[in-house]
């Protein structure tokens, strides 16, 4: 039986690793700038990974193969070099590994959260909210309205609890139900939770992030391809959770010119 | 070594009468199989659970008939609702991370065996033990108390995160009632570990036998030891967090909740709280947790394949301290659950690097394994079948790791399948598979039968081939970017993956209906398996020393004393291969 194990392990490391060699599952297309550093990491990790996973599955089945169901009375042999020479090889070639991965892992990183968006770049003030995102937009004067979480009504479509008879700011702001964006234009989303936690997750965009009650947050990123993604949550937010997603349109400038000016005079 | 003072201490008489002797009893050995049962009790309900979900997930207008009966509300016509998704899932993952991983191969186990290894006639403390065991019973009864209740169980995860977990009914069915049930429970759960952990390190540090040094404790019991020092720091941080969830709840206070939240078009009267406090204080517990899960399972497989090589590992030493390091370096890895929680982006590299370092001391493990292989003579039965495909699962789950411990991976990766891929492998069935080692290898010790070797090996075939068949493709899918806990995949992009769900979801029926044959294995062994001798595997270590099952006192009253290493395998004994820890008879290392 021991040889039968050592053949099914040799099945299961070939099996396993066929999908991922014949790329039967490709990650969606990227879409941001910063996405390509991060599908690298992903890349190399496999790479590392799947020889560590494939190569300790063979050597099993090797000793399994070799080893197992010797009569009474043949040989024990001790492995050469014993233990110390496996501490070694696991510190230096894991630890190299670490650092490898560590290293190039940080700057794809820092890509994300270590750089500040460009002082020109498009402010997006997304809400997200049991079982929905809102997108607001500034509007002309460049200046968002305060929220009142009181005045929140969504009976009337007042997501973020806006006042505009008693706020200028918030006279001009633009909601919507979708993220509409410029492409090649760096977008800075500032983050907030209207009730639990929520998160952004857009595949293509590489990008994933909570929203945090109480604590808003921001991330910035750039799309770079025409089209229109899913925006899905992926923070476990209550029984709607699962159906609880948007849109992120990217368009040309003029295209998004126009869709500004038309939600404008709305 | 232990005084003769406080060996007197922990004596107790013989039990009489039912109650003393199965119910409330003092007895370690009981103790263990009152575990060993209620980790049962709670896997099969929560494997009952997943097949549930799988089904619910690929067909989800199917009709299962009688589920009705279970919740009215949540499977109406027995077609299971969104948000009854979201309870069973809840229910699943309590129950397995909590009354599975934790109870089954440290409390159960480790209850058992643990003094007779070190030749201890009980626990340090036989009261706190029986008190454990029934907290731990409590705490699953108030559990399981929130199928029956006309709210239903919550649905907010096993992570409970806040606010969600923390606003009361205003955040959906089952978060009124079944959310404080599930509050209340697992700070139950935590008095009870609490306790259970403090008679482990009490009973190892104080009652070994004479001659019974540190480093001559068995593998599994170094693993129990260091498991209960894990355990005592971690419940003891997870018990006031559950105190604050309730408080938060039920007396006004806003530790999780911030100002300005409105829920069901309620402003909520709280603030000042933060949701991330929760998050921090749930998985300072939640890492170590993993490593409270899978320790026990790491020793109870290095002890059984020792036994089925008949030779020593390549280092009993190297063994004890990669397992240590494992468990301190546990404790600094939380954060990695929170990469993109909304915490400074500084500290998710703080957090990277000791999780990618914990991998240095599992590798280190796992090459010992590995090279122990070589040379030996493996006996091939379901124990050493299970602990062989320990090993291969824990690579499977351990490489994985690599992906998730990088946060800008984490970024594409995190709330995916490829998560789930992950935690069940390593955590899960690996773990499992030291529970299923432990069972086949010491049943005869615990019941005086042999368990059936044929329906033994039938279970580890499946299990093993359907693990792979269930958990590989969730990695993939989590590549594509399968997000988790959704109760049905409205995502566009996901349609050409239901295929692949339908694969795993016939696959976790059928692995799972191979459960069933060991359960049927270890009912009709109990009865009518052949009878166990004192030693069936020609092993070493002193539970091997006496009848099989043990007499009350274990030892029968007499002392034993250790003269050797526990793994005297390969080598000139007078009764074989091997010389036994209690023998005085001198080590001769084998010629050949």
């Amino acid at each position: 039986m021991g040889k039968l194990l050592a053949v099914v392990l040799v099945i299961i490391a070939l099996a396993s690793a066929y999908p991922i060699v014949t790329n039967m599952f490709e990650l969606p297309k990227d879409i941001s700038t910063h996405g390509h550093a991060i599908d690298e990491q992903i890349k190399d990790t496999m790479l590392e990974a799947g020889i560590s996973f494939v190569g300790a599955q063979l050597v099993l089945a090797f000793l399994v193969w070799s080893f197992a169901g010797r009569k009474e009375g043949s040989p024990l042999k001790n492995f050469p070099g014993g233990a110390k020479i496996m501490v070694i090889g696991a510190f230096v070639l894991v630890g190299t590994e670490i650092l490898a991965l560590g290293v190039m892992g940080q700057k794809a990183w820092a890509n994300v959260y270590f750089t500040s968006p460009a002082p020109g770049a498009l402010q997006v003030q997304a809400q997200a909210e049991q079982f929905a995102f809102y997108f607001r937009y500034a509007g002309p004067d460049g200046q968002f309205g305060t929220i009142h979480p009181d005045k929140i009504d969504e009976g009337n479509q007042n997501y973020f609890g806006l006042d505009p008879a008693n706020d200028i700011a918030a006279r001009d702001d633009i909601v919507s139900g979708e993220l509409v964006v410029p492409v090649n234009r760096e977008v800075q989303l500032l983050m907030h939770a209207k009730d639990v936690g929520h998160s952004f997750y857009v595949r293509e965009l590489r990008i994933q992030q909570d929203f945090v009650p109480g604590l808003d947050l921001s991330l910035h990123f750039t799309a770079t391809q025409i089209g229109k993604y899913e925006i899905v949550c992926t923070q476990l937010c209550g029984l709607g959770h699962y159906n609880m997603k948007a849109y992120l349109n990217v368009m040309s400038q003029e295209d998004y010119d126009k869709w500004q000016k038309e939600q404008s005079t709305q | 070594m232990a005084e003769s003072s406080v060996e007197q201490a922990h004596v107790h008489a013989p039990p009489e009468g039912f109650i003393r002797k199965y119910v409330f009893s003092l007895d370690h050995k009981v103790i263990g199989k009152q575990y060993y049962g209620l980790a049962l009790a709670a896997v099969f309900t929560g494997m009952f659970l997943s097949w549930l979900m799988r089904i619910h997930l690929v067909w989800p207008m199917l009709k299962i008939p009688g589920l009705e009966l279970l919740s009215k509300a949540g499977a109406p016509g027995g077609i299971i609702t969104p948000e009854y998704y979201l309870s069973l899932m809840t229910m699943h993952g309590t129950l397995m991370v909590f009354f599975v991983l934790t109870n089954a191969p440290f409390a159960a186990f480790g209850n058992y065996f643990l003094p007779i290894q070190i030749g201890a006639e009980d626990m340090a403390f036989p009261r706190f033990n029986m008190m454990s065991f029934w907290t731990t019973f409590a705490a699953w009864l108030v559990l399981m108390l929130a199928f029956f209740i006309p709210d239903g169980p919550p649905i907010s995860g096993w992570t409970s995160y806040a606010p969600l977990s923390a606003v009361g009914k205003d955040a959906g069915p089952g978060m009124e009632y079944g959310m404080s049930l599930w509050g209340i429970s697992i700070a139950l759960f935590c008095i009870g570990s609490l306790l259970g952990a403090l008679n482990f390190i009490a009973t190892t540090l104080d009652l070994r036998a004479k001659g019974m040094t540190l480093m001559r404790m068995p593998l599994c019991t170094w693993a129990w030891f260091i498991t209960s020092c894990i355990a005592l720091l971690a419940f003891a941080v997870l018990l006031p967090a559950c105190i604050l969830l309730i408080l938060d709840r039920h007396a006004g206070t806003s530790f999780f909740i911030p100002a300005g939240l409105v829920i069901s078009d309620r402003v909520q009267p709280h603030a000042g709280g933060s949701p991330l406090l929760w998050q921090h204080l749930f998985w300072f517990f939640g890492h170590p947790e993993v490593y409270i899960a899978i320790l026990p399972s790491m020793g109870i497989i290095s002890h059984i394949l020792v036994n089925s090589l008949r030779k020593p590992l390549l280092s009993h030493r190297v063994v004890i301290y990669s397992m240590m390091s494992i468990g301190f370096l546990s404790y600094m890895v939380w954060g990695h659950h929170m990469f993109l929680s909304g915490m400074n982006p500084t500290s998710a590299l703080a957090f990277s690097f000791p999780t990618l370092t914990i991998t240095i001391p599992a590798t280190v493990l796992t090459l010992i394994w590995l090279g122990s292989l070589y040379g030996a003579r493996i006996q091939i039965n379901s124990a050493s079948l299970f602990s062989l495909g320990f090993i291969s699962m824990f690579v499977a789950g351990g490489v994985s790791g690599f992906f998730l411990a990088q946060p800008s991976i984490d970024i594409y990766l995190h709330a995916t399948y490829f998560v789930v891929g992950h935690f069940h492998m390593v955590m899960g069935v690996a773990s499992l598979f030291g529970v299923f080692a432990g069972t086949y290898f010491w049943f005869p010790k615990m019941t005086g039968r042999m368990m059936d070797e044929t329906l033994g090996k039938l279970h580890f075939w499946i299990t093993f081939v359907g693990t792979y068949c269930i958990f590989m493709p969730f990695h993939y899918l989590g590549l594509v970017g399968n997000v988790r806990r959704y109760q049905s995949f409205v995502d566009d992009f996901m349609a050409p993956y239901i295929g692949w769900h339908k694969f795993i979801t016939i696959c976790a029926l059928i692995t799972g209906a191979g459960q069933l044959i060991f359960l049927y294995n270890l009912i009709y062994s109990r009865f009518k398996g052949k009878p166990a001798p004192e030693n069936p595997w020609n092993a070493t270590s002193l539970e091997w020393t006496i009848p099989s099952p043990p007499p009350w006192n274990n030892f029968g009253g007499k002392h034993p004393v250790v003269y050797h290493d526990p793994y005297q395998y390969g080598v000139k004994g007078s009764k074989g291969d091997f010389v036994m820890q209690d023998s005085p008879e001198q080590v001769i290392v084998s010629g050949d």
